[in-house]
């Protein structure tokens, strides 16, 4: 094992080795808040550190260790040389993984239930939100890292097109650069001054505003490894060719440019911002759109390539030639159904007025779980099991199991989600510890609740087979590996414009953006009186009983 | 151990089996049809924005939360619903940790009503299932929101955001009555236009 791959492998084996009790924790939860019995189910305040816990490592720790392991292993194996900076890559691993440990601990010691999108003015112990700064401010080193990687790269084969899979890469490497932005500020000029005690009155509306910037960015930044497969590892596991290398460089630079001037689609209805920007933002986030449908058809149209390669004849005969036994082919393709469900929900959510209807109820909950836990992370899976001999030097184990998990994955997205968005439109409000299913409003939600609790069964089931199948493969025997391929274009790019090859035109678009999209609504606060407030601890309040209601 | 899947077909597949202008061609027209559709849609958010005056709740205004109690249109004395001179209904509510202030108010059906809402603390939710009523109250800011029952029902209003550990007890209840049968007597010594 050289080098880089044992950093890939560390990386990986943190997101993974914390992801499978944060599946535990979120079936709990459902089992937690279901009519059904379930231990500990009278705790509130279990519930809600268990919440903060679960969006904690699935939206941080999991998706920020998952990219810097993939980038790694993309940058040695896609641009064919050692990584420039393997020191600084470990340092940057120990940080993130000491602020891991150190928000993980405070929230398991109930000093942190704010959950992972803070919300302020509620207050939670300071050891949480500088576990984050470490985290996150920690990524950072690798998004230099892979800035630098590819210039160097580049320096050295003048003229050259980037590797596809690098140059998307380092895309996502700067579209988390400026989303970070957000929540590294809110961080570290609001919520640490005012967790240690420095500061009285703080600006709740300013760090919300701040927050939102990542917020939409974030989401992005989860889903570009899921887009990296599509574009280098599915048309390659399928044995055919990718339709398009500019598509590919189009739909990651559409991602860099569009997914952060749009976060205020978020905060829709919220009483700080005026109907203006939310309008702009909101028509902004349509674009955000177009990239995912370029995708689909490039990727359809790679897909179609190899199965009639394969043999596939007629109309839709190239579908059933594809290799379905392949984890990466099938990951995809159980991918796609559910990007689809999930970007239809997502429509609804970032339509101006039609959020009304479903604004932070569980049909947003459904949404992101569908869209994220199912389409992206089924993708990281698929990853994991298409790297996973590379960086061992020994090959996959016991690959049925593997398909298993993945069809027991998406079963158990899709029976989870739906009835979420059923009672989302009912109207059930998200992040409630418990309802009383006596209440009219609640009962007929009853039925329904149930079936998505035998979907997050089939969920958990799904996550301790990955850990038998890498732990398994980890301890095989060693054999020759394969080197990681990644897909040749149709045509393959000989040489491609300046713009498509490099990100200084681009992130200079975003910036005006930037400038005009969040420019009034972040410094409207500067010169707004009244609004600042009191923190309020997270924990220790008394709980009011239904005696004293 | 490793079982075989299915193998790659024996002959590569070659360069440009597909022409670079066809696979240009083919993208453009793609593209095109994608970007009519978000148009489309784009289209449709204006229009009802614009025509039907179709926003999401917007009212940017700020208050001081730590003298709600003492002053202004939140005092105690002025919260609930209060008859508008022009026949419509106003409802003041103040969210605090872990209910509604009040906790219960009574509204009439197929009469114009505006929610003003504003926190004591931390950031809530105001939602009214069945009904697009749905808007954040965010400490340090009043949140308005407007709306028209058309039919008489007891409306649980749930927290929607979490507040803190005591967020699932929090559900208010909002009746509608027919207008006829709405205690109109009681609230006349309410005021607006503090």
């Amino acid at each position: 094992m050289n080098k880089s791959e044992r950093l890939a492998l560390y990386h990986l084996w943190v997101a993974f080795g914390l992801f499978v009790p944060a599946v535990l924790l979120g079936a709990w939860q459902m089992l937690a808040r279901s009519p059904l019995p379930a231990p500990l189910q009278d705790h509130p305040s279990t519930y809600y550190a268990s919440v903060t816990l679960h969006g904690t490592v699935m939206a941080y720790v999991l998706t920020t260790f998952f990219a810097m392991g993939f980038g790694y292993a993309v940058a040695a194996t896609s641009l064919r040389r050692p990584i420039h900076g393997m020191t600084a890559a470990w340092v940057g691993f120990a940080i993130c993984l000491t602020g891991t440990l150190m928000a993980a601990a405070t929230i398991v010691a109930g000093r942190a239930s704010v959950l992972y999108t803070f919300y302020p003015p509620l207050l939670a112990s300071p050891w949480y939100y500088l576990g984050a700064l470490l985290l996150i401010g920690g990524s950072m080193i690798w998004v230099v890292l892979m800035i630098i990687n590819m210039a160097a790269w580049k320096r050295d084969n003048p003229g050259l097109p980037v590797p596809l899979a690098m140059f998307a890469t380092t895309a996502t490497a700067y579209l988390w650069a400026w989303a970070a932005t957000g929540v590294l500020l809110e961080l570290i000029c609001i919520l640490i001054p005012r967790a240690f005690g420095w500061t009285d009155l703080i600006d709740a509306a300013l760090g919300r505003t701040l927050f939102s910037v990542t917020l939409h960015g974030i989401v992005y930044f989860w889903l570009m490894p899921a887009y990296i497969a599509f574009y280098t590892l599915v048309p390659e596991a399928a044995g055919g060719r990718l339709y398009s290398d500019t598509m590919g460089r189009l739909t990651f630079i559409m991602f860099l440019v569009f997914s952060i001037p749009v976060g205020i689609h978020h905060l829709l209805a919220d009483p700080e911002h005026a109907t203006g920007f939310k309008f702009v933002q909101s028509f902004l986030t349509f674009l955000v759109v177009l990239p995912t449908l370029v995708t689909v058809f490039s990727l359809s149209a790679s897909l179609e390539i190899a199965g009639r390669h394969r043999g596939g004849r007629g109309l839709l005969g190239w579908i059933w030639a594809l290799p379905w036994d392949r984890p990466m082919v099938l990951a995809c393709g159980l991918s796609l159904i559910m990007l689809g469900l999930g970007g239809f929900g997502g429509i609804i959510n970032m339509s101006y007025a039609m959020n009304s209807m479903i604004h932070n109820t569980s049909w947003v909950t459904a949404h992101f779980h569908l869209i994220f836990g199912g389409a992206v992370v089924i993708m990281y899976f698929a990853i994991a099991y298409e790297i996973w001999p590379r960086i061992t030097g020994k090959p996959l184990c016991l690959v049925w199991l593997a398909r298993w998990q993945l069809w027991l994955w998406f079963w158990g997205m899709m029976i989870a989600t739906i009835p979420w968005h059923i009672t989302g439109l009912i109207g059930q409000p998200r992040r409630v510890a418990a309802f009383d299913y006596s209440m009219p409003l609640y009962a007929r939600m009853g039925p329904l609740v149930i079936i998505s609790v035998i979907g997050g069964f089939f969920l958990l089931i799904s996550a301790l087979l990955l850990a038998v199948v890498l732990v398994r493969s980890q301890f095989g025997e060693r054999s020759v590996p394969e080197p990681l391929r990644y897909a040749l274009a149709v045509n393959p790019p000989r040489h491609v414009p300046p713009s498509l090859n490099g990100f200084a035109l681009w992130n200079s678009i975003l910036l005006v953006l930037m400038i005009a999209a969040y420019g009034y609504p972040i410094g409207q606060f500067f010169f707004m009186k009244d609004h600042n407030v009191p923190a309020i601890e997270a924990t220790g309040q008394s709980i009011p009983t239904e005696d004293a209601r | 151990m490793a079982e075989p899947l299915s193998n790659p077909p024996d002959r590569p597949l070659p360069d440009g089996i597909i022409p670079e202008e066809v696979v240009a061609h083919t993208e453009k027209r793609w593209i095109a049809i994608m970007s009519a559709i978000l148009v489309v849609m784009m289209a449709v958010i204006v229009v009802t924005g614009v025509m039907g005056a179709l926003h999401p709740p917007s009212n940017v205004e700020a208050i001081d939360p730590q003298t709600l109690h003492l002053k202004g249109e939140f005092v105690d004395s002025n919260l609930g619903a209060a008859v508008e001179p022009d026949g419509s209904v106003t409802v003041r509510l103040i969210a605090v940790q872990f209910d509604f202030v009040p906790h219960s108010v009574t509204v009439p059906a197929d009469t114009s009503i505006t929610f003003r809402i504003t926190s004591a603390d931390v950031i809530h939710g105001f939602l009214l299932p069945d009904t697009n009523v749905n808007t954040m109250i965010v400490p340090g800011f009043v949140a308005e929101v407007r709306t028209r029952f058309t039919r008489s029902d007891k409306y649980e209003m749930p927290c929607n955001e979490y507040c803190g550990l005591g967020h699932h007890a929090m559900v208010g209840l909002v009746n509608v009555v027919p207008k006829g049968r709405f205690p109109a007597q009681d609230l006349l010594e309410r005021t607006s236009n503090e």
